[in-house]
Formats: structure tokens, C-alpha cells, sequence
């Protein structure tokens, strides 16, 4: 039985060693060499940074920090306003995509039990499709001559075709779109499990549903909603692909810069340091949606 | 509920018009003769002829598909095993550790997860001289990473929802906890894994920032070549790739339910 147990301890230490040993070496130490190269010296080699432990003429082993990076990104006013700017499209993307996941989620929720699952999946699938190419269907609909400049001209609402696409529009169109099921899942898992039973009393009362819904049904998807804002929010702080296939020079985002450091500029260290600001940004999000899971969690 | 409210029909009606209308446009427009893409100038199936001479579309296609399998295998085996881990181990600081971090790379925007990668890599092969170079290897550990953390939601739900009698039925009459696992839980667990396995491969055949920094030359996957194609602006030949891969996803997930369901139905008669 002895032998049996230390196995069972052997396999044990083991199932739980493996996840650990994956993300620690793949997912956190990463971030300690961005925090060490946002403070190197950038230089043309390869790599395209100076070591921070150097050893000088004179024998000695020096190490080298250089604040440079960072200095750069507080002084140069377009870092700023691409922080700015990549904040204020996160909120007013998650804002827009709460106003149409919302309904959607409340509307499954409500549905007859043997619908749920079929509208579920239907709003799942389409995270399974590419979502490049997915933010690419979207330039034949948006730009000049596209579907819904040809459908708004041919229905008479507009003489001309109007520019959306290359701008600040069609990359809030290509968030929302992307993101929306971010936002309908963990909203859906609360409406779900809404008791019945205060509505209907409230109902009785002579509540009006106006007043029932601001009452009971918006406090109690409270966590849900705040899950998938953060689901939203956090990511798109960082998106890359909607702002560069759908926006257009005003459009100014973090991840955007930092991919022009990085390809274009062969800026390392700027990108390191852009990468680190932009982590410390996000680490109240974070923790706020961890929150909102945890309680979740503890429900069921 | 939708006969009383209008609102919440119609607002029903837009959300699932928005989801599924531009990828429609996309599989029609795919038959257009014309290069234009929105011009509709007849009927035609020419735009899928050039895609199956294109070298570059289908060697990039290749590859990805190596390393989308390659990927969803490991992340299958390390998720499958953090789930393990956040359900079944006794509730402790590290496992509360392991839950935020497993949850971090969830909505971490991929451009740092690229990018940290990426200088993991460089350093790595300066101090221990390995991985030498960057490629698929490098891809497929940088996709194994951040989907892994999508297997383990889906294992864990399934884990945390499943019914523990059986386990502890073999357990009462002897059997070996590792004989229980393969032979009783595994099993059970299996229409999860299968779910894992496809998500993480789907994610991995997706990917086109991270497999941006930390791949090399010669190591070209197929969102790479797509990007640059739509970056040159709307191009049938997408169209086409677009409409075969939504039909390959569309499939996938048709068959996937289709067998999770026949699972539950003959676990359910079982029971």
C-alpha cells in the first residue's frame, strides 16, 4: 500500500509540475527579459539590442541600464496619446458591444430551453472561424464602392458614397464584431441562473418591466457584465489587426506602435518598453475580471 | 418571451445578422467572375482553380496545418492536466497561482505575448544555444503556450460537472488511481479533450502575430500570406480560401457535436 501511495504522490507531483514548469518558463519568465531589454541600448546587430552586463576595456564587468526607453515614452507626446487613444477605443468599443451583446444574451437567456443551446452555438461559431479573415470581410462591406455604400445609395438614403472605411468607424465596427461574443457568453451565464420568482413578485407589485429590469435584472448580471467588459477591454487595449486593416492615419493604438517599433523600426528595446507600460496598464483590468471569475466560481 | 417583446426580437434578429453577414458575403462574392470583389459580374468557380495553383497559399497551408496539429497535441496534454489540477487538487495558494496564470493569457493582448516570446528565444539561444534559430518549433511552443489556457476552461468545466461515483466506485473495489483515470475518467472526459484538441487547432491556424515574432525565414504560415495579401487590398483568391476554411470549420463543429452528443445520450442511458 506504501509503494502504492508514493506512485500515486510520484504521478501526482508530476500532473501538477508539468503545467507549471510550461508556463513559467513560456508565459512568465518572458515577461522579466521585456523588462530587462526595455532597459538595453538599442544598436544595429543582431540582436538589435546592447547586453546590459558588459565588460568594458578596462576588464571590468559593468552593468548598463538605460532608462532611455522609457524617458522617450513619457516625453514624446505620441506615445501618450496612443495610451490615450488605445483607452479611449477599448471603453467606447466595450460600451458599444454591451449595447448589442446585451439584448442577445437576455433574449438566449429567455428563450424556450430547447432554443438556448442551438442560439449559443450560433453565436460561438463564428469565433471559430478565422478572425483575420473575418476583420477582412469587412473591408468589401465598408469601403467606397462596397456592399453598404452600393445598398445605402441604391435605397436612396445617400446621394454619394460615404467614407468608412480607413476610419475611427470601421474599427469600432471591426471590434464589436470580433468581440461580441466575448461579452454575450458571460452575460448569458448569469441571466441564466436568474431566479424567476423576483421579477414575477416585482411583476405583482405593479413594478413596471422598465423599473423591473433596472431593479433586479442589471444589479444581479452585474458580474457577468463586468467579466465580459474586461474579456473586451483587455484585449483590445492591444489589437493589432482591426486598426491596421480597418483604420487609417488618425487611428493611433499601443499595439499598432509597438508592431511599427518592432518590424519596421527594429526598435527592441522601445517595443520592450511600450510592452511593459502597456502590462502595468492592464493589470487593474486584470484583476478585476479574476475577481468577477473567482465569484462566479464560488457560486456554482 | 419573444411574442411579448418586439425590442428583443428584433435586437435578436441585428446581433445575429451582424455575426453572420459579412462571412456570407464573403462565401457569395467568392463565385464572382469579376476581380472586383463587390462588383457582382456573373457566376464562377475560377477564383478556387487559381487557389489550387497558388504554390505560396498551399505551402503555407501545409505548414500551418503541421504546426496547428503539432500545437493543439501539447496544449491537449498541458491543459488537460492544469484542468486536473484546478478540480481535482486540494485548494492551496499554488493553485490559485496556477488559475491566474493559466487565465492570463486568455486576454492577453498577442502582440506582448509575440514580442516576450520572441526575446525568451533570442535569449535562450544566446545562453544555452538553443532553440537555434526560429521556425516552426518556436511557433508551435509560442501556440502551445496561450492554447493551452482555452483547453483548460473547457476540460475543467467538463471535470467539474462530470459524476464522481463511478471513480469512486472502482476506487472502493481496488482498482489503481492510474487504472481508474485511463479506464473511468479519460473517457468520460473525452468529448472535452476532442472539443480542446479542435479549438486549440483552430486557434494555432489563426494566429498571425505571434507566429509573426517568433517565426523565421522560410517558416511562412498561412495568416502570414493571407495578411500580406489583404493588405494589397480585397483579392477573390481569399475569398475563396475564406469560404473553404468557414466550410472545413462549419463541418468540424457538425461532426464534434454530433459525436459529443451521441457521448451524453448513451452516458445518460447508462446512468
Amino acid at each position: 500500500m506504501n509503494a502504492r501511495q508514493s506512485i500515486v504522490n510520484w504521478g501526482r507531483f508530476w500532473v501538477g509540475a508539468l503545467p507549471w514548469f510550461w508556463l513559467g518558463l513560456f508565459f512568465f519568465l518572458p515577461f522579466l527579459f521585456v523588462l530587462k531589454i526595455s532597459l538595453a541600448e538599442p544598436q544595429l546587430a543582431q540582436p538589435p539590442y546592447m547586453e546590459l552586463i558588459r565588460e568594458f576595456e578596462d576588464g571590468i564587468m559593468t552593468l548598463v541600464v538605460n532608462f532611455g526607453n522609457y524617458q522617450l515614452l513619457f516625453e514624446d507626446s505620441l506615445y501618450i496619446n496612443a495610451l490615450i487613444s488605445s483607452v479611449k477605443v477599448a471603453s467606447i468599443s466595450t460600451v458599444l458591444a454591451i449595447l448589442i451583446g446585451y439584448p442577445m444574451a437576455y433574449g438566449i437567456a429567455r428563450a424556450p430551453t430547447h432554443w438556448r443551446l442551438p442560439l449559443l452555438m450560433l453565436i460561438i461559431l463564428p469565433f471559430w472561424t478565422s478572425f483575420l479573415i473575418r476583420v477582412y470581410a469587412w473591408i468589401g462591406i465598408l469601403k467606397n464602392n462596397g456592399l453598404l455604400n452600393q445598398f445605402l445609395m441604391w435605397s436612396g438614403l445617400i446621394d454619394a458614397p460615404i467614407d468608412i472605411l480607413y476610419t475611427q468607424t470601421a474599427v469600432y465596427i471591426g471590434i464589436v464584431y470580433s468581440y461580441l461574443p466575448f461579452i454575450v457568453l458571460p452575460l448569458y451565464a448569469t441571466l441564466v441562473r436568474l431566479d424567476n420568482s423576483l421579477l414575477e413578485a416585482a411583476a405583482d407589485l405593479g413594478c413596471p418591466p422598465i423599473k423591473q429590469f433596472l431593479l433586479i435584472t442589471l444589479p444581479l448580471s452585474l458580474p457577468g457584465l463586468i467579466a465580459g467588459s474586461m474579456l473586451v477591454f483587455i484585449p483590445v487595449m492591444g489589437e493589432f489587426v482591426i486598426p491596421d486593416l480597418l483604420g487609417g492615419p488618425e487611428t493611433l493604438m499601443i499595439g499598432k506602435l509597438m508592431w511599427t517599433e518592432f518590424f519596421s523600426n527594429k526598435d527592441w528595446p522601445l517595443a520592450s518598453a511600450l510592452a511593459a507600460v502597456l502590462l502595468v496598464v492592464l493589470i487593474i483590468p486584470f484583476v478585476l475580471l479574476r475577481h468577477m471569475e473567482q465569484r462566479a466560481e464560488e457560486v456554482e | 418571451m419573444f411574442r411579448r417583446s418586439p425590442f428583443l426580437f428584433s435586437a435578436m434578429i441585428f446581433g445575429y445578422a451582424f455575426l453572420y453577414g459579412p462571412i456570407l458575403s464573403l462565401i457569395i462574392y467568392s463565385f464572382n467572375e469579376s476581380r472586383l470583389v463587390t462588383v457582382w459580374a456573373g457566376f464562377s468557380t475560377k477564383w478556387y482553380g487559381e487557389l489550387l495553383e497558388n504554390d505560396q497559399i498551399l505551402s503555407a497551408a501545409w505548414l500551418s496545418i503541421k504546426i496547428a496539429a503539432m500545437n493543439a497535441s501539447i496544449a491537449t496534454l498541458l491543459g488537460t492536466l492544469t484542468a486536473i489540477v484546478l478540480v481535482r487538487f486540494r485548494r492551496t495558494r499554488l493553485r490559485s497561482a496556477l488559475d491566474t496564470l493559466v487565465a492570463a493569457p486568455l486576454v492577453m493582448p498577442e502582440v506582448i505575448i509575440g514580442l516576450s516570446l520572441l526575446l525568451l528565444f533570442v535569449s535562450m539561444e544566446q545562453i544555452i544555444g538553443w532553440p537555434s534559430g526560429r521556425g516552426s518549433t518556436t511557433i508551435t511552443l509560442a501556440h502551445a503556450t496561450f492554447s493551452m489556457a482555452y483547453v483548460t476552461v473547457v476540460v475543467r468545466s467538463r471535470l467539474a460537472h462530470m459524476d464522481q461515483s463511478l471513480e469512486e466506485a472502482a476506487m472502493d473495489l481496488g482498482a489503481h488511481p492510474f487504472k481508474v483515470f485511463f479506464l473511468i475518467t479519460l473517457p468520460i472526459i473525452s468529448p472535452a479533450l476532442l472539443a480542446g484538441w479542435l479549438l486549440a487547432f483552430t486557434l494555432s491556424m489563426d494566429d498571425l502575430i505571434v507566429a509573426s515574432f517568433v517565426s523565421g525565414p522560410g517558416s511562412t504560415t498561412l495568416p502570414m500570406v493571407v495578411y500580406s495579401s489583404v493588405r494589397l487590398g480585397v483579392s477573390p483568391e481569399i475569398n475563396a480560401l475564406a469560404t473553404i476554411l468557414v466550410l472545413i470549420v462549419a463541418l468540424a463543429v457538425l461532426v464534434a457535436g454530433r459525436v459529443i452528443y451521441v457521448q451524453e445520450k448513451r452516458s445518460q442511458s447508462r446512468s
